[in-house]
C-alpha cells in the first residue's frame, strides 16, 4: 500500500485537531479548526478539506470525547433494563459504598431510573445450571413497555449470566423482535465476567452511550461519504488502541476516554524517543485538564474506571485523572470573597470574552491574553482575525478586580495562579500522592493551552523539566496516527486447576485469540505484525481476588499442561506476595485475551525542524508580558522556525499556529533533535 | 530535639508513607481468603509510635473504626514487653484480646517492630477480621453470649514469629480452634504478606530519606492534625449539648439500653461525657474503652473531614467513660456485637453536634450491621460459613437527601456481589432490592434501606446479630425517623421473627427455606412540608415512597 495517506482527527470540546501523514514519503501536516458542538461533522470535514480532497485519504483515525461528555454531563440516551426478578435495584444499590471515606453527604442517581428497570421471571445458578428458564412472554411485554415509555436503548442483564448466557440470549432474541432499533445488548456479550453490579453498570452505560455515539459516528460516516471518502474510518479506544467504527458502535463504552487516551499515547511516545521515560502528561483543553502518569515509557492501564461516583466501567483503560480547569474555565468571586476558576466553562461557544461571541464573563484564556502571554493578533485556530483584549480587560475588571478590590493586572495574574494551583494539584494527585517523587518526572503539556503553564508546573510541583512536543496542540491527533490496533476480551471460567480440562483451555485460548485477531484484522489498517497475549485471572480456592497470570500459548501447538499453569501462577503470586500456600488448590476465574496489531513505525524525527531554521529567522522582536507583578520586555519567537539546539533564556514566548509556550523568568528552553522544547530551571 | 522538615519534603513524604500503608491494605485485600477482608475490607494497616503506640500513618482504604483502635493494640504489645521484656528484631506478635486492643475477638492483630541500627524505630501493624475462631456460633457473632468464652478463643499478645522463626505450634493451635482453618491460614498468610511488604518498603524509604527526617515528619504531622482539630472546635459555640439514644436489647434480656452523651465545647477543647449510659450488660454489646474512643474518633472525622487521620487530632478531646458503664467493659464481658454499640455512640455525637453546629448536621444513619451467619456441614463439600454485613440508608443533611444502600460510618466495606456469594456458598438470593418507605421524611429525606431475601440450597443453621428493631434512626431539625429493622425466616408454620427483635441464634433452616432482612434507611432533615413538590412526585413515581 504505497502512498497511503492517514489522518488522525481529535475532536475536543473547543477545537478539532488534525494530523495528516503520507506514510510513503513520511511527510506530514497539521490542522486545527473550531469544533462545532452538536454537529461535530462540520468541523471534522472542514478540517479534512484543509488538506485537499478527502477522497485521497486511505484511513482516518478518530479520537472522540462524545462518549466522555455524554457520561459527565449525563446526556446519554434513555435506557431500559430488563433483569432477573428481584434484582432491578442492583444498578442503584451499587456495591454498598459511599462517595468519601470521611463525611457522609452526597447522593447517587443511576443513569437508568427505577421505573425503567423491569424484572422478568428467570434464574441461572452459579454453576451455570438454569433454575428457571426465561419467560419469553414476560420479556416481550417488558420490552414493549420500555419501548412505549420512550426507551431508546435496551440492556438485558441477568444474574449469573457469566456462567451461562442461555437465558440472556433467549431474552435478547425476543426483545430484538420488538425493539425499533439496533441498540439492544445483553451483559454476557458486553462483559462476560462475574460480579453483577460491575457487569450491569458497564452494560447499562454501554446502552446509555450507544444511540449517542452511534448517531454521531453515522453522521460522520455520511458526511465523509458525501465528501468522497472511501477509505477506512476508525476510533481510538480508552485502552489506547484503535478499533473499527463497527466495534465502536457495539462497544461505545470503550470510547469513554478515547480522545484523552490518544493524547497520552502520543505524549508517551514522543517523550520516550526524546529520552524521558518517566513523565506526567497534562492536556489542557477548553474545558478540562487531564493528567496521566507514564512510568518507564509505559502508560498505566486500569482494569476498571469510575467515571463518577457509582458510574463504573469495567474495561481496560488508560488511567487518566481529570479536573474541570481549561482555557474556557470561568473566573468568578464567590460569596465568601474567594476567587474561583472553573469548573464552569464557556467552552468553544461562546468561548472566552475576547472571542467576541457573546460571553461576558472572564475565562482563563482572557487572563492569558490580558497578561500578554497569548498574542491577541494571532489567535490559534485561524477562524478569528484578532482577539478583543479590551473586552477581556473589562470583563476581568468587572468580575474579578472590582469585587476583590485589586488592580486589573493583579486580577488577571491571580486568575492564572489559581488555575496553575489547580493543575499542580492534579499532578500531585497522580505523582506525590502515589509515592512518586516529582523531581524524577518531566511534564509533557499538550492541548491548546498546556504549554502556557509549564513554568508553574515546574515551580509549584518540583518537576525536573517540561517537554513541550513540537505540535502540542495536535498531540491527540498524532496519537490517533501512531496508536496500535487493539482488542481486549474476557471470559469467566471459574474452574479449579485440578478440574480444568487443559486441552479444552488451549482450544478456548485459540478460539479467543482467533476472535480477537479477527477484530484487529477487520480494522483493515496496515499492520507490521499482530501479537496475541493471554492472562489467566487465578487465585487459591477460597480467595476472592485474583492475580493476572501471563500464559504463553504457542499458537503452533505446543501443549499446555497443568504443571505449566501451576508454575506460572506461583511465579506471578510470588511477584505480588511474599509466601505461597502449598497444598491448596487453585482456581482459574477468567481468561483474558488481548490482540495487538502494531502499526508501521512513524519516525518522529520527521517532525524535527529542517536545516533552514535559524534563531535569527525565528526571532519576532519583543513585547511586554506581565510576570510576577510587573511588565517584562519579553522576546518572542516563531517556535517552528527555531533550529535544533537553540537555547533561549526566559522570559520568552514561543508562538506557533496551534499553541503558545511561555518560558518564565528564571527558566530556560532548549530545542532537542525532534523539535521538542525542553524547559528547565536556568542553571546558576 | 528534631530539626524541622521543609514543607515540600513533608508533602512528598506524607504521600509516600500513606502509599506504604495503602499498599499493605491492598496486599491483604488481594491475598485474603475470607470475603470480610477481601471484599468488605474489614482490616487496617499502619505505622505506630515506638514508645506510645500512637498512630503515625494509616492506610486510607482500611476500616475507619480501626484508625484509633490500632494505637491501643500496639500499646498492648508495648505494655507486654515492658512487663516481660524480650523484644527482638524479627519478632511478630499476634493477638485478638479486645480488652487490651479494642473491638472484638474476630479481629486478629499482628504487630511487628521496625528496628534501625539495633534500636526500635516504630511499629508496623495489621488487623483483619477472621471468619471464625471457635465459640458457640459460626462466625463469632453469638447474640446469646454472656461471657467472651462463648464467642471465640481469646489470645493475649504472643510471639507468632520469634526473631524471624515462625512458631508452628501457635499456627497449629489456631487451626485446631476454628471451623474454617484453611480460611484462617490464608488470612494469616495475607497479613504476613502485608507486613513483609510494609517492612521492605519502609526500610527503603528510611534509607533514602534518612531516619531523622522521617522521625521529624511524624512529629510535624501529628502537630498539624492537633492544630486543625483545635481550629475546628474553636469555630463551634461554647456550651453543653446532650443527646441520647438506645439499643434494642443485649440479646439476653429484652430491655432497652441507654447510650447517653453530654458534650461540652469550651474554647478549643471538647469533652465527651458518657456517664449517663447504661451499666455493663450480660449480652455481647459491651465495648472496651479503646473501642469507645475509636468510635468517637470516627464520628468526629465524619463531621470534621478537614482534619487528618493521626493521633494528634485526639489531643484536644477529653473523654469521660466510667467503668460503671457498658462503654468501658473488662474481661470476660462479651463484646462480639461491638459494632452496634459503637454505631449508637457515633449517632449521639452526630445528634449533639447538630445542636451545636446545624451546618455540619447529619441525621441518623441506619445504625446496624446485621451480622448474618449461615453455616452448613456441607453435604456436597467441606463445612462452610457464609458471613455477611448488610447495608442501609444514610441520614439526610442540610446538603441534601441521604445516600441509599450505603455502608456504615465505621466502615468503607463494599458488599460482596451476589454472584461471588452464590459461587462460594449453597444459597440463592431471591431478592436484592431497595426498601420503599424505609427513609425518614423531611425537607431532605434519608437514604433508603434494603431488602435481602435468601433461599437455602442446602440445610443450614443461621444466626443474626442486628439492631434498630425498636427505635428507628433519628431525624434532625424536624425531619422524621427512618423505618425499623425487620428480620424473618420461613418455617413449616409460615414466617417467624426473633423474640429478641433482630438477634437470634441457632435457627435450623431446611433446604428451600428462606430468610428475609429489611434494613432501616436514614433519618430525615428539616420539616417534610418544606420538601420540593417535584422531589415528592419523583419519590412516588420511582416507588421510593408509596
Amino acid at each position: 500500500m504505497t502512498g497511503a495517506i492517514l489522518v488522525g482527527v481529535d475532536v475536543g470540546g473547543t477545537f478539532t485537531d488534525l494530523f495528516f501523514v503520507d506514510t510513503a514519503t513520511g511527510q506530514f501536516r497539521t490542522g486545527k479548526v473550531p469544533s462545532n458542538r452538536g454537529d461535530e461533522a462540520v468541523g471534522f470535514i472542514d478540517g479534512l478539506q484543509g488538506f485537499g480532497p478527502v477522497s485521497q485519504l486511505a484511513a482516518i483515525v478518530h479520537g472522540t470525547t462524545v462518549g466522555t461528555n455524554a457520561l459527565l454531563e449525563r446526556k446519554g440516551a434513555r435506557v431500559g433494563i430488563i433483569t432477573t426478578a428481584g434484582f432491578r435495584d442492583v444498578l442503584e444499590m451499587r456495591r454498598r459504598d459511599r462517595p468519601h471515606t470521611w463525611g457522609l453527604t452526597g447522593a447517587f442517581a443511576p443513569v437508568v431510573d427505577r421505573d425503567f428497570r423491569l424484572e422478568v421471571p428467570e434464574r441461572t445458578l452459579a454453576d451455570g445450571s438454569v433454575h428457571t428458564p426465561v419467560d419469553p412472554a414476560a420479556v416481550r411485554e417488558a420490552a414493549i413497555a420500555l419501548r412505549d415509555a420512550g426507551a431508546e436503548a435496551l440492556a438485558i442483564v441477568f444474574v449469573n449470566s457469566y456462567a451461562n448466557a442461555a437465558n440472556e440470549h433467549a431474552a435478547l432474541e425476543v426483545a430484538r423482535a420488538v425493539w425499533p432499533n439496533a441498540h439492544v445488548a445483553c451483559s454476557a456479550d458486553i462483559l462476560p465476567e462475574i460480579r453483577e453490579f460491575e457487569r450491569m453498570s458497564t452494560t447499562a452505560l454501554n446502552a446509555y452511550l450507544q444511540p449517542v455515539v452511534g448517531s454521531y459516528l453515522s453522521k460522520l460516516e455520511t458526511a465523509l461519504g458525501e465528501a468522497g471518502f472511501d477509505g477506512r474510518f476508525h476510533i481510538v479506544q480508552s485502552n489506547g488502541g484503535v478499533m473499527s467504527t463497527a466495534a465502536a458502535g457495539s462497544f461505545p463504552v470503550r470510547t469513554a476516554l478515547s480522545g484523552p487516551a490518544a493524547g497520552v499515547i502520543a505524549a508517551a511516545a514522543i517523550a520516550r524517543v526524546a529520552g524521558f521515560a518517566d513523565v506526567i502528561t497534562g492536556d489542557l483543553g477548553g474545558t478540562s485538564f487531564d493528567v496521566s502518569l507514564v512510568v518507564g515509557g509505559r502508560t498505566q492501564l486500569a482494569a476498571q474506571t469510575t467515571i463518577d461516583f457509582g458510574l463504573v466501567i469495567r474495561s481496560p483503560m488508560i488511567e487518566i485523572t481529570t479536573i474541570g480547569a481549561g482555557g474556557g474555565s470561568i473566573a468568578s468571586v464567590d460569596v465568601g470573597g474567594l476567587l474561583q476558576v472553573g469548573p464552569e466553562s464557556a467552552g468553544s461557544r461562546p468561548g472566552p470574552v475576547a472571542y467576541g461571541q457573546g460571553n461576558t464573563r472572564p475565562t482563563l484564556t482572557d487572563a492569558n491574553i490580558v497578561l500578554g502571554r497569548i498574542n491577541a493578533n494571532r489567535p490559534i485556530g485561524g477562524k478569528l482575525a484578532r482577539l478583543d483584549t479590551d473586552a477581556a480587560l473589562l470583563a476581568i475588571e468587572a468580575h474579578v478586580a472590582t469585587p476583590l478590590g485589586i488592580g486589573v493586572m493583579q486580577a488577571a495574574e491571580a486568575i492564572v495562579r489559581v488555575a496553575d494551583a489547580r493543575m499542580a494539584g492534579a499532578i500531585r494527585l497522580v505523582s506525590i500522592e502515589r509515592g512518586h517523587d516529582p523531581a524524577k518526572f518531566a511534564a509533557v503539556p499538550f492541548g491548546g493551552g498546556g504549554a502556557l503553564h509549564v513554568g508553574a508546573l515546574i515551580r509549584d510541583v518540583g518537576l525536573k523539566a517540561a517537554l513541550v512536543p513540537r505540535y502540542p496542540g495536535v498531540t491527540s491527533a498524532l496519537g490517533c496516527v501512531i496508536a496500535d490496533v487493539r482488542h481486549d476480551q474476557v471470559r469467566t471460567l471459574n474452574v479449579t486447576l485440578d478440574h480444568m480440562d487443559i486441552a479444552a483451555l488451549a482450544a478456548m485460548m485459540h478460539a479467543e485469540a482467533r476472535a480477537a485477531r479477527d477484530v484487529v484484522e477487520s480494522a483493515g489498517l496496515v499492520l507490521d505484525s499482530i501479537a496475541d497475549s493471554f492472562a489467566l485471572d487465578m487465585h487459591y480456592v477460597g480467595q476472592t481476588h485474583t492475580i493476572a497470570v501471563p500464559i504463553d500459548l504457542d499458537l503452533a501447538g505446543v501443549d499446555l499442561d497443568h504443571a505449566r499453569v501451576r508454575e506460572a501462577f506461583e511465579r506471578a503470586y510470588l511477584a505480588s506476595f511474599s509466601r505461597l500456600l502449598p497444598g491448596l488448590s487453585m482456581r482459574i476465574v477468567n481468561l483474558r485475551t488481548t490482540s495487538i496489531g502494531t502499526r508501521p513505525f512513524f519516525d518522529l524525527a520527521a517532525l524535527a525542524p529542517d536545516a533552514t531554521a535559524s534563531l535569527a529567522h525565528a526571532a519576532q522582536g519583543h513585547r511586554p508580558v506581565w510576570f510576577a507583578g510587573a511588565w517584562h520586555d519579553t522576546a518572542i519567537y516563531a517556535r517552528l522556525d527555531l533550529p535544533v539546539g537553540a537555547e533561549i533564556a526566559g522570559p520568552a514566548i514561543l508562538e506557533q499556529p496551534d499553541a503558545t509556550t511561555v518560558i518564565d523568568p528564571g527558566h530556560q528552553a532548549r530545542v532537542d533533535a525532534w523539535g521538542n522544547v525542553i524547559v528547565t530551571v536556568a542553571g546558576p | 530535639m528534631v530539626s524541622p522538615v521543609d514543607p515540600v519534603t513533608l508533602a512528598i513524604l506524607k504521600g509516600r508513607l500513606e502509599q506504604i500503608a495503602d499498599e499493605m491494605d491492598a496486599t491483604l485485600f488481594r491475598s485474603a481468603f475470607n470475603p470480610i477482608i477481601a471484599e468488605a475490607h474489614d482490616a487496617c494497616h499502619g505505622l505506630y509510635d515506638a514508645l506510645t503506640g500512637d498512630t503515625l500513618v494509616q492506610g486510607t482504604k482500611g476500616l475507619p473504626v480501626f484508625v484509633a483502635a490500632m494505637a491501643f493494640s500496639v500499646k498492648a504489645v508495648i505494655d507486654k514487653i515492658a512487663e516481660h521484656g524480650g523484644l527482638a528484631e524479627g519478632d511478630t506478635f499476634l493477638f485478638n484480646d479486645p480488652y487490651a486492643g479494642g473491638t472484638h475477638l474476630n479481629d486478629m492483630r499482628l504487630v511487628r517492630p521496625v528496628f534501625r541500627d539495633g534500636r526500635l524505630f516504630c511499629w508496623l501493624a495489621s488487623v483483619g477480621h477472621w471468619l471464625d475462631l471457635g465459640g458457640n456460633v459460626p462466625g463469632g457473632y453469638n447474640p446469646k453470649a454472656t461471657e467472651s468464652f462463648q464467642e471465640a478463643m481469646r489470645i493475649p499478645p504472643v510471639k507468632l514469629i520469634a526473631a524471624g522463626v515462625l512458631r508452628q505450634d501457635i499456627v497449629d493451635i489456631l487451626a485446631a480452634n476454628s471451623r474454617v482453618p484453611v480460611s484462617n491460614r490464608g488470612d494469616l498468610a495475607g497479613q504476613l504478606n502485608a507486613l513483609d511488604l510494609g517492612e521492605r518498603r519502609f526500610a527503603a524509604l528510611l534509607d533514602e530519606m534518612g531516619d531523622a527526617t522521617v522521625a521529624a515528619a511524624f512529629v510535624a504531622y501529628s502537630n498539624r492534625a492537633e492544630r486543625l482539630m483545635r481550629a475546628a472546635i474553636t469555630d463551634l459555640p461554647d456550651g453543653h449539648y446532650s443527646f441520647d439514644d438506645v439499643l434494642d436489647n443485649d440479646g439476653i434480656d429484652d430491655v432497652l439500653i441507654d447510650i447517653c452523651l453530654d458534650l461540652t465545647i469550651a474554647d478549643d477543647r471538647m469533652t465527651l461525657d458518657f456517664s449517663r449510659s447504661s451499666k455493663p450488660v450480660q449480652g455481647p454489646v459491651n465495648i472496651s474503652t479503646a473501642t469507645t474512643i475509636s468510635g468517637c474518633y470516627v464520628a468526629l472525622k465524619h463531621l470534621f473531614t478537614e482534619v487528618p487521620a493521626n493521633a494528634g487530632c485526639l489531643r484536644p478531646i477529653s473523654f469521660v467513660i466510667p467503668e460503671t458503664t457498658l462503654l468501658a467493659a473488662t474481661a470476660p464481658r462479651p463484646t462480639a456485637g461491638y459494632t452496634e454499640t459503637i454505631l449508637r455512640l457515633i449517632g449521639v455525637i452526630f445528634g449533639a453536634i447538630a445542636k451545636a453546629a446545624p451546618a455540619r448536621a447529619l441525621a441518623g444513619p441506619f445504625g446496624t450491621i446485621n451480622a448474618l451467619s449461615i453455616a452448613g456441614l456441607g453435604t456436597s463439600g467441606p463445612r462452610w460459613v457464609m458471613f455477611s454485613f448488610f447495608g442501609g440508608g444514610l441520614g439526610a443533611s442540610p446538603q441534601g437527601d441521604g445516600l441509599s444502600h450505603a455502608n456504615n460510618p465505621i466502615s468503607t466495606a463494599t458488599i460482596p456481589p451476589v454472584e461471588i456469594l452464590e459461587a462460594m456458598y449453597p444459597v440463592m438470593f431471591t431478592q436484592w432490592a431497595l426498601r420503599p418507605n424505609s427513609a425518614g421524611v423531611g425537607q431532605y429525606r434519608g437514604g433508603l434501606g434494603a431488602i435481602y431475601e435468601i433461599e437455602m440450597l442446602e440445610d443450614a443453621t443461621m444466626s443474626l446479630l442486628g439492631e434498630r428493631g425498636k427505635r428507628a434512626p433519628f431525624g434532625i431539625a424536624g425531619g422524621g425517623p427512618a423505618g425499623l429493622n425487620r428480620f424473618a425466616w420461613t418455617t413449616a408454620d409460615g414466617w417467624k421473627s426473633p423474640d429478641m427483635i433482630s438477634k437470634v441464634t441457632d435457627v435450623k433452616l431446611e433446604r428451600g427455606a428462606r430468610l428475609r432482612l429489611e434494613t432501616p434507611g436514614g433519618g430525615g432533615f428539616g420539616e417534610a412540608a418544606r420538601r420540593n413538590p417535584d422531589a415528592i412526585a419523583r419519590d412516588i413515581r420511582l416507588g421510593y415512597t408509596a
